[in-house]
């Protein structure tokens, strides 16, 4: 039973809510694999994507979630939107609330959009990414990877590296990854590695240090659009002093879990032998997103508190 | 016109008076403070139990006119600021036009004349349109009547030109009101940046971007010998620099606003707007050394940045949203409440900092209630207990973080020139 009316951020999800989230995840990943299984479940909800920013996997993978249980989705086409006569989003939100939608899924450049947005519909809220603040379904779907391959999360070692600056995935994760029990460390360089310190999150701009005796190396996506400046002078500098080869992972354990996710920058973050090595798991990510998706649909529809 | 106000505790920080005593105005001076006065009078105020001060003195205030009409106008922001016990304001010149020129401070003197129930006193920009390129007409504002010069909003970022501008100053004796803030330090920033700001995902704003030119700024004073007030200062660094220039015998002042002496960057725990202004609610090691600074005098002046806002420009995404937040009704109260009641002022040191201090920066003959001068007078009471109704306000700005907050210490009028405009809760 989840707790709250809106999936926002893994920050204020409780790891009771976490857990159930990916138990349900692990019964829809049997329908993608099996048509057969799927039942409509959700046949009379409707959904609605709001994505204010580029997406391709995020968007489809929510897309196809709703209709593998039989919801109706319709994407709001931002780009030919009243959004683009200067329509606020809260005017976009309770229009949309009179039509009888349902869910709505939101990707937004801007912190804290989707808890402005929640706070002014009666629809289920989802944050499909907000700023670089948060992106829960994308963490949600990193620890049900992390289960499925490592059982349980206590005393596990997860190193994060990149663009932790920038990075909702990473604030997600260090989030749901330190309720879970995991050791986090955050690697990158000392420019992009931002305050999450501050919270108590292990930091160094040594890749090697972060990788060794890894059970777990997480890569993150340099966000060029992000950058006002650029916070390091070059990508051969960048890819010679923080990227991740497979000599570097020699240090990690044998079993480490390679993840990304994605779109991958090859080359840069991880060389394409590591991105395409035998201990990675970027491609089985992404089809546990869909899992992940259509099970926070299905926890909101059928037991999300509306309080 | 007589008006008697009796029995009332006087607080007069100009000469250090405080008694309980009879006051009485005439016209629109103060003629006589003695302790029974036995005199016929229009009207006669029980003031028995409340403080009798100098109406309070604002040098940071947005009235948004012209070019704002719909956050604020003269007339509305007059109205708040006697509601909050001003007797006298002073108007920031980001407005549309910018208030950069005679003819422009001409215009808040005519629109202040026609519909303003307090003073108000306009500040010329520094530079033409506030564009940081060449001189505003700072010589003809000074003589329209210009209290001081201010970029307020921004930094002037050519130290040569401010350089230029506080030598031109001295020579109109008016104070150079400098805003801190070094843009390319903040980032695009919409809060503090600290462990709060890493909780909510917002963008930081660091200390360092105030600091940096706080810094230059007083050395700019020092090398000039100009007038210098350091506008709305946020942090302990800022509080250091200050400390360090007056033992050198630097002339710089600095004011504080009640948000940042009562509320650190913990207040934002949603992203409800209200919370983001700009300098940001800060740490609370900066809330702490505020108030200290407030307590040794190394921050000699409260002023609110009384900074109206629409609702729709503040009910909406964190980022998208208008910096600031309306001051003007909720700062004697924030200033008994946090600072008196917390230890940090006595209520003489509490109302000096917003009536004799102000007037000082600005070199004017206000702020003070002797016998013989203007009768500009606030009556508060101070065992007042209640919670701040922000659908209440004069202002045409509700925002504000403070609705529902409870404070203590209430305006029950504010006299200007003799003249009651707000008496218990209502203008006049």
């Amino acid at each position: 039973m989840l707790k709250h009316k809106d999936v926002l951020g893994l920050r204020e999800m409780s790891k009771e809510e976490i857990l159930e989230i990916l138990d349900v995840a692990q019964e829809m990943k049997k329908r993608i694999d099996n048509p057969k299984l799927r039942v409509d479940e959700l046949k009379h909800t409707t959904v609605v994507t709001l994505f204010y920013e580029n997406s391709t996997r995020t968007k489809t993978s929510f897309s196809l979630a709703g209709k593998y249980l039989g919801a109706t989705v319709q994407d709001l086409g931002i780009a030919t939107s009243s959004v683009n006569k200067g329509e606020s989003l809260i005017d976009t939100g309770k229009t949309l609330d009179q039509m009888g939608v349902h869910v709505m899924i939101m990707r937004n450049s801007l912190t804290g959009a989707p808890h402005v947005l929640a706070r002014n519909v009666d629809a289920h809220v989802i944050n499909a990414g907000d700023g670089a603040n948060e992106h829960p379904t994308q963490a949600l779907l990193d620890l049900y990877t992390i289960r499925d391959y490592k059982k349980n999360f206590e005393g596990l070692k997860v190193a994060i590296i990149g663009d932790i600056s920038h990075s909702r995935v990473a604030r997600s994760n260090v989030f749901g990854l330190s309720k879970l029990g995991a050791e986090v460390t955050l690697a990158g360089p000392s420019t992009m590695l931002g305050g999450l310190g501050k919270l108590g999150i292990k930091t160094t701009s040594s890749i090697k240090e972060a990788v060794t005796d890894a059970d777990v190396v997480m890569g993150l996506r340099i966000q060029f659009e992000r950058q006002k400046t650029i916070s390091f002078p070059g990508l051969e500098e960048y890819r010679q002093l923080f990227g991740v080869s497979g000599e570097i992972l020699k240090y990690a354990k044998k079993d480490v879990l390679v993840m990304h996710p994605g779109p991958v920058n090859r080359g840069i973050e991880f060389t394409t032998d590591v991105v395409d090595g035998r201990n990675s798991v970027i491609n089985i990510q992404v089809k546990n997103g869909l899992a992940v998706r259509m099970a926070i649909l299905k926890l909101l529809m059928t037991g999300g508190s509306k309080a | 016109m007589r008006t008697l106000i009796k029995k009332g505790r006087i607080l007069n920080p100009a000469t250090n008076l405080d008694v309980v005593a009879d006051l009485l105005i005439e016209d629109d001076k103060v003629s006589k403070i003695a302790e029974n006065i036995e005199t016929e009078a229009d009207e006669v105020i029980d003031a028995e139990g409340k403080w009798v001060t100098p109406g309070f003195i604002d040098l940071h205030v947005h009235l948004r006119d012209p070019g704002f009409e719909y956050k604020e106008t003269i007339e509305t922001g007059s109205r708040a600021a006697a509601a909050g016990g001003f007797t006298s304001i002073c108007c920031m010149p980001n407005t549309n036009p910018v208030i950069d020129s005679e003819i422009m401070v001409e215009y808040i003197n005519l629109r202040a004349a026609r519909g303003a129930v307090v003073n108000v006193l306009p500040i010329g920009a520094i530079t033409k349109g506030q564009k940081g390129e060449e001189l505003a007409e700072i010589g003809k504002m000074a003589k329209a009547g210009a209290c001081a010069i201010s970029e307020d909003g921004k930094s002037v970022m050519n130290a040569g030109l401010l350089k230029t501008a506080m030598n031109y100053s001295k020579m109109f004796n008016i104070p150079v009101l400098s805003h801190c803030e070094d843009k390319a330090l903040v980032g695009g920033g919409v809060m503090n940046a600290g462990v709060q700001s890493q909780i909510m995902g917002l963008k930081g704003i660091s200390n360092d971007s105030e600091d940096v030119i706080a810094a230059r700024d007083i050395i700019l004073a020092e090398t000039t010998g100009a007038k210098l007030h350091l506008c709305h200062v946020s942090t302990r660094g800022s509080v250091q620099l200050l400390r360090e220039a007056h033992e050198r015998g630097v002339n710089v002042t600095a004011e504080c606003c009640p948000h940042h002496f009562t509320l650190s960057d913990e207040a934002v725990t949603s992203y409800d707007a209200n919370t983001k202004m700009n300098p940001p609610l800060r740490s609370n090691e900066d809330v702490e050394a505020l108030r200290n600074a407030l307590k040794d005098n190394t921050i000699n002046v409260i002023a609110t940045d009384h900074a109206p806002h629409s609702i729709d420009e503040k009910n909406c995404e964190y980022d998208k949203a208008a910096f600031g937040i309306v001051g003007l009704e909720t700062a004697f109260a924030l200033g008994e409440t946090v600072l008196v009641e917390g230890g940090y002022l006595t209520p003489m040191g509490l109302i000096e900092k917003m009536t004799i201090n102000p007037a000082k920066v600005l070199g004017i003959d206000k702020g003070d209630i002797s016998e013989g001068k203007i009768a500009d007078i606030a009556i508060i009471d101070p065992e007042a207990v209640y919670k701040i109704d922000a659908s209440k306000f004069e202002s045409k700005g509700k925002n504000t973080p403070f609705d529902g907050y409870e404070v203590k210490g209430k305006v029950l009028y504010t006299i200007v020139g003799g003249k009651t405009v707000f008496e218990k809760g209502t203008i006049k």
